[in-house]
Formats: C-alpha cells, structure tokens, sequence
C-alpha cells in the first residue's frame, strides 16, 4: 500500500497546516483527485508576513557572495530532486516532455539567479560626482518584504522565476501558490528546507488568491507585490489595496517559459536606491575627488 | 548659557527691477500663449507683503486636453524624429538661457514664493540651469546609460509640480523627460506658477519646437484633469502622499508610468562623537531652509543623551540669531511661509503639539505685520506617537528626541510610513556608512543637510514616493524597456 503524502504549508522554515484546518483537492488536468492542499485563510498570510518581516534584515545582511551559494544550492537540491517534480507534474497531467522542460528551466533559472547575487549592485549602483566635497553613491537596497501570487499557469517554472529574483535580492517573500496546480510549489518548499535558505524567507501559503490576496495587497508591513497573470478585476482590486501603504506592484503577464522571463530588471523591479552623502576632508595640495 | 545677541542688520534688499510681471498670464500651450476655454483665472499674490501680483489662467478638462493634443503631435511628428543629439541641444541652450536669466528667474522665485532670495539666488536658480545641463548631456547617451535594454521615450508625460521649489522641480521634471525623448504638460502649484511661466518663454526664445512643452497653470482640479487624461504615457508628481496616493489610485487600470515623490519626516541624528558646531548649523539648515517647505526636511532631531543638553543650549542660542523678514532681504534666513492656508497648516500643528503636552521653544524676534510669517520653532518632551513626531507639518517647526544607543536610534528613524532622506552627524566614517545602511531613506546624507545635485539620484523609500529623480537611475522614470 502506498504511503500518500500529506501536502502543507511552509511557514518560518515549518510545515504547519493552516490555521483553519481546511483542505481542498487537487486535481489532475483529466479530473481525477490527486491530492489535499491546506486551503491556507487570512491568518495564514499574516502569520506569514511576520516571520518573513522578522527574516528579511538578517537574510539582507548576510553577504551576497553567501546569498549566491544558498540559492545554488536550491538548485542542487532541485536537480536531486527532479524525478520528483517529474513524478508530480505527470501525475497532474503533464506529458514527460514538458514536465522535464520545466524543470530543467526551474533548475537553469535557479542557477541563473544564484550568479546575479553579488552583481546586481556593481549595475545598478552609481558612484556620482556632484559638485561638492562629498564621496556621493547610490546602492541598490532590498525592499523589504514581498507578496508574490505565483504564475497560476506553470506548476514551478512562474514561481521560481517571481521568487528567486525577489530573494537574491535580499527580500523575503509570501507566495500564493498556483491555485490549481499547487502541489510543486510545497515539494519546492521541501527544497528550500535543505538548501539552507533560512526558515522565514520563502513562506508558502496554498489556497485561494481570491481569498489570501486582500490580506497581503491591504498589509501595511508588505513593501511590494509580485503578481502574476491575475485578471484584471482582481488585479485592479489588489492595485487599489496597495494605495494605501504605496505598496511597490509589479505585475508581469509573461510566458515565464522564455528567457526574456529572467533577468537584472526583474532583480531591480524589488530593489530600492539609496543614495549616501560621505564627506571628503579636503587636503591641501590634492587633486580633487570623485 | 550663552549671551544671547541681539542683531540688527541694515536691510539689504534685492532690486526687483530686473523682473517684469505681466498683469495677466495665459496657458503655454503649442509654443503659444492661448487664453484659457475655461475663462477663468486666479490671483496670485506675494506672500511677502500680500501684494497682488498677477492674474493666472485657470485650466479646465478642455484646456487640458488641448494641452496634451499639442504634445502628443509635437512628439509623433517632431520630437520624437529628432536625434538624441538635437534633443541634447536644445536643452544646452535652455539651460545657457536660463543662466542668462538667472537673477530675474530668482527674483520671481522670491516674490512669488517667498522664499530668501539668497536661498533662490544661491540653490534654486542654479541647480535647475546645473539639471538642464546634466540631462542635456544624456539625450544622446542612452543606449550607452542602459546597455542591452532597448530604452524607449514613453511619449507624452504629465507633470505636476510643487510650490516649494518652483522652478527647480521644474527642472527635475522636464530636463529628464525632453533628454529621454518625451514631451511634456506640466501643471506647476497654484501659488507658484510665475517661473514656469517665464520658463515658457525661454523656450520660446530657445526655439524649443512648438508643444514640446507646455505648461497649463491651474489649482488640483487642473492637475485632477491632467491625471485623469487618456492620451498620456506618464504621470510624474511632486508632492503631498495624500495626493500621491489618489494619484496612484486614479492610474490603476491604465498604461501610465508614474513615479511619486512624496512627503516625508525625516531624521536628523547627533552622535555624541559628532562636531558639535557643525552638526548645530547642520540641523539649523536642515529644519530652517527655504521655511522648512522642503519634502525632505530634518523635521525629527535625534540627539545622543550625553550630548543633548549642549546641542539644546547651543540650537536656541543659534535661533536667537536667525532672520526672520522680507524674503528679499539678504539678510533673509527664513522668507515668508508660501500661502496663508499653509501657515494655517503650520500653526495648527504648533497648538497641537501643546496641546499634547510637547515643551515649545521660539525665539523674541518680530515678524512684519503684513505677509505670512512664521517662527523658527523647537518641541522637546515629545512622544514617539505624538502627531508633531508622526506627521508631515511643511514648516519651520523641529521636533527633538534623545537616545541611548544606536540601535533604538536606527529604531526609532525607522519608526515612520515615511523613507524619504536622514542626516548622520559623527566623526567616525565607518559609523556613517554603519548607520546609513540601517535607515530606510533614499537620500542619507553624513555630516551635513539638503544637500542636491543633478547627478545625485533623490527619492524616497515606504510612503515617501516611488521612482528617482537625477543622476543615471532619474532616466529610468522616463523610459520604457521593451526588450
């Protein structure tokens, strides 16, 4: 007799069970009942968006060249895990050939990003000379805590490709999963539980956008929101929620399957600039400065 | 204690000969003045002496949509067509121009805003020519500004501007936008419109391609329309995050681009190992310049405990010695408060802040009997939570707090919807860069205050705005990157 998995959310680096003891199922692209997902409520996200505000300024802090190394390692812990993901996403309905192709992209991008971690600053940072006595510079600075609502048309290649920019950046990040197809994102979390990413910085909550979204557009502890493909009604509502904080939105409808989907903007998109004034003792008989 | 001094300077008062106020100014709109569809204008008066200085045209929806008509065809049958390199010099010659015309523009500045003449002969003036020339510089050098990315006009911005630094802002908003290929409407303050209004002219004079830039003078119904409008790429506002916020609101559903600087509560921290001198004037220009109307003011002074009895004697010592007067006064250190409904503003929050139990500080100086004038003000005994600490007041009015240790300090900076600059003041370099990575701003500046310059990038972090303007990354706000 096989030993089914139960599915949970991933939360500070635990797997609880929503608070509100709620399941939906999950089903295969011909119907068939595959698996339970926590169907994650309100509390949920906000319990989320505390530990990940509690996570963010020591993952931020932590150097880029290390940052670069942990989410390498999601992508060693992804590639020994993919017959996993292939299993999963076969089971949902995917033919092999497209299964592998996502994840072999999940896998690529991982890599892709893990490189960015201690880059990113040098392109989008500025040393500027202005016309007085001051070293004057402008670095690039996470913005804090991101709401992402996962792409809802690809089972791990849209997450990764909203999540890993967002966190190499050194964000921490809630994402609503693909409502549908929520099964990758938690396998993904068990990921990120041995890839040494802190518990915190990725919380993944399953359920309903329509349901979750409002507590996370409306949080006055939420810097930004990634959004994904979301119609525009829903889309609109969250925008309109996010006034009230002047929440940074980004909402991409792209084919995250093309490599136009990664890249330095999408690390940018999350990223704030900070500009510092540094004086400069001028010394008698030197040559001017910056 | 210190002696107080008691000054008595002789007037020095800027001629205003130079500059010549019509009695009745129309809207700029298609290289032309044209008399407003609405029919209506408004008065604008100094706020110095409360003396009438023009009639202003008052733009409706329809004015609005000629406006924008003009810009749009202006950049799809020329602005658009020309090289980054003619752009470029067109804005050479602007800001050639406008040097030319430097004192009169600052003059008109002072009068019409009320802001010390040195400050707008000194700040305003030449940093708006100084961002002119910056961005001239970048019309032609953008592919080069973002290598791989394509960057692309977004075609027609509307811009809202400010009556804190009138034509600076200006610069701040048009320079970039004409650099990157785009052309412009722009809406100034109410209180402030006359240097845009000259500016208008000196494009005339540059020969600046007709609806390139246009400039449609009006209250926030007139800004509401120019938000509102179909046909533009780009909205760009300087001002309060009430207003931000309705903006951004009004935007969702739309193609626009926006980008928001907004307001702010800024923190001014004195370490105790800090030149105590230097940090004293530091706080005193970072509260008191230009009436302290400055979005990115050092409205919240943090002092280390074992220092903050000195820095407190020193700071009324030094406000005892501060001009209050004519703005055109050279002397001047605090001009006229901009409008009456500010000073309003401005004077209900003093009686709050007494009302809430805060121990108020002002100097024995006399203001003149007609204008709107307003004390250099200190609050000592204020709570975090109280609304003078929390809120945006726009005037001359510092609030001061104590702390122990850097951590409550950075705490206590952070502890705002705000994020738009702070100050540091310490001896210790690596202390400055130790600090400056704890606050959330976007401008932090060590050992010294509102400090600008068109290369350094300005914009705030949380609720203070989103989107930079000056240096490299002020570009992005006028550009799009299709890839």
């Amino acid at each position: 007799m096989e030993v089914l998995k139960t599915y949970k959310l991933y939360i500070g680096g635990q797997f609880p069970r929503t608070e509100s003891g709620r399941s939906y199922a999950v089903l295969s692209q011909s119907g068939q009942h595959i698996a339970n997902a926590c169907q994650g409520s309100k509390k949920d996200i906000r319990n989320a968006v505390q530990v990940a505000r509690k996570a963010q300024a020591s993952w931020a802090a932590k150097t880029a060249f290390n940052r670069s190394q942990i989410i390498y390692r999601i992508a060693e812990m992804l590639e020994a895990r993919k017959g996993q993901f292939l299993e999963e996403l076969q089971a949902l309905g995917f033919d092999l050939k497209s299964a592998t192709q996502e994840v072999e992209t999940s896998i690529d991008r991982c890599v892709y990003y893990a490189g960015w971690a201690d880059k990113y600053q040098a392109l989008l940072g500025t040393v500027n000379p202005v016309a007085s006595s001051h070293f004057n510079f402008s670095v690039p600075e996470a913005m804090g805590v991101v709401g992402v609502v996962a792409c809802q048309q690809t089972a791990i290649l849209g997450f990764i490709s909203q999540v890993l920019p967002a966190i190499i950046g050194g964000n921490s990040v809630v994402v609503i999963a693909n409502q549908k197809l929520p099964l990758c994102a938690i396998t993904f979390a068990e990921v990120l539980a041995t890839s040494d990413v802190p518990g915190g910085v990725v919380n993944i909550l399953t359920g309903s956008v329509e349901e979750m979204l409002p507590t996370l557009s409306g949080h006055m502890d939420v810097n930004a929101l990634s959004l994904a493909q979301l119609d525009s009604a829903i889309l609109e509502k969250a925008q309109t929620e996010a006034v009230e904080n002047l929440k940074r939105v980004m909402s991409y409808s792209i084919d995250f399957s093309q490599s136009t989907a990664q890249g330095l903007s999408y690390i940018s998109d999350f990223q704030e600039i900070k500009t510092t004034w540094h004086p400069v003792e001028q010394i008698a008989g030197g040559a001017g400065g910056y | 204690m210190m002696s107080n001094t008691t000054w008595n300077l002789d007037p020095s008062l800027e001629s205003t000969a130079l500059v010549q106020i019509k009695p009745q100014y129309e809207l700029f709109i298609d290289g032309k003045w044209q008399a407003p569809l609405s029919k209506t204008y408004f008065d604008s008066i100094n706020p110095a002496d409360e003396t009438h200085l023009a009639k202003i045209a008052w733009a409706n929806q329809a004015d609005v949509d000629l406006a924008v008509r003009a810009a749009r065809t202006a950049y799809t049958n020329v602005w658009s067509q020309l090289s980054g390199a003619e752009r470029g010099k067109y804005l050479f010659r602007i800001a050639r121009l406008m040097q030319e015309k430097a004192r009169e523009l600052a003059v008109l500045e002072t009068l019409d805003g009320g802001k010390p003449i040195r400050e707008a002969r000194d700040v305003d003036v030449p940093l708006a020519c100084n961002h002119f020339f910056y961005y001239a510089g970048w019309a032609d050098k953008l592919l080069e500004a973002f290598p791989g990315q394509n960057p692309a006009a977004l075609g027609v911005a509307g811009q809202i501007t400010p009556w804190n630094f009138p034509l600076l802002m200006l610069a701040w908003k048009i320079a970039p936008a004409l650099a990157c290929g785009n052309t412009v409407v722009l809406k100034p303050a109410e209180t402030t419109s006359l240097t845009a209004l000259k500016f208008a002219e000196i494009c005339q004079e540059a020969g600046l391609p007709p609806g390139v830039v246009n400039i449609v003078t009006g209250y926030g119904d007139t800004g509401a329309a120019l938000v509102a409008h179909p046909d533009l790429d780009k909205i760009a506002f300087t001002g309060s995050t009430a207003v931000g916020k309705q903006i951004q609101k009004a935007c969702i559903g739309t193609t626009k681009k926006l980008t928001l600087e907004l307001g702010g509560k800024s923190a001014n921290i004195i370490l105790e190992d800090a030149p105590i001198d230097q940090a004293v004037e530091g706080v005193i220009n970072a509260i008191f310049f230009n009436q302290g109307h400055v979005c990115c003011a050092g409205s919240r002074l943090f002092v280390q405990e074992s220092i903050a009895t000195q820095v407190l004697d020193k700071l009324k010592f030094r406000l005892q010695s501060i001009y209050v007067g004519n703005p055109l006064d050279k002397n001047t250190d605090i001009g006229a408060i901009n409008s009456k409904k500010q000073l309003e503003t401005i004077e209900r929050y003093i009686q709050l802040g007494l009302e809430e139990g805060a121990e108020i500080y002002q100097p024995t100086c006399e203001l003149p009997s007609a204008g709107y004038y307003c004390k250099p003000t200190l609050f000592t005994d204020v709570a975090q939570s109280a609304r003078i600490v929390q809120e945006e007041i726009f005037g001359p009015v510092l609030t001061i707090q104590t702390f122990r240790t850097i951590e409550e300090v950075v705490q206590k900076a952070n502890n705002t919807p705000y994020g738009l600059a702070a100050g540091i003041w310490t001896d210790k370099g690596a202390r400055i860069f130790g600090v400056s990575q704890q606050l959330q701003a976007g401008v932090v500046w060590a050992n010294t205050y509102n400090k600008f310059d068109p290369a350094s990038p300005f914009g705030g972090y949380k609720e203070s705005g989103f989107g930079r303007e000056g240096g490299l990354h002020g570009l992005r706000a006028y550009l799009k990157f299709p890839n």
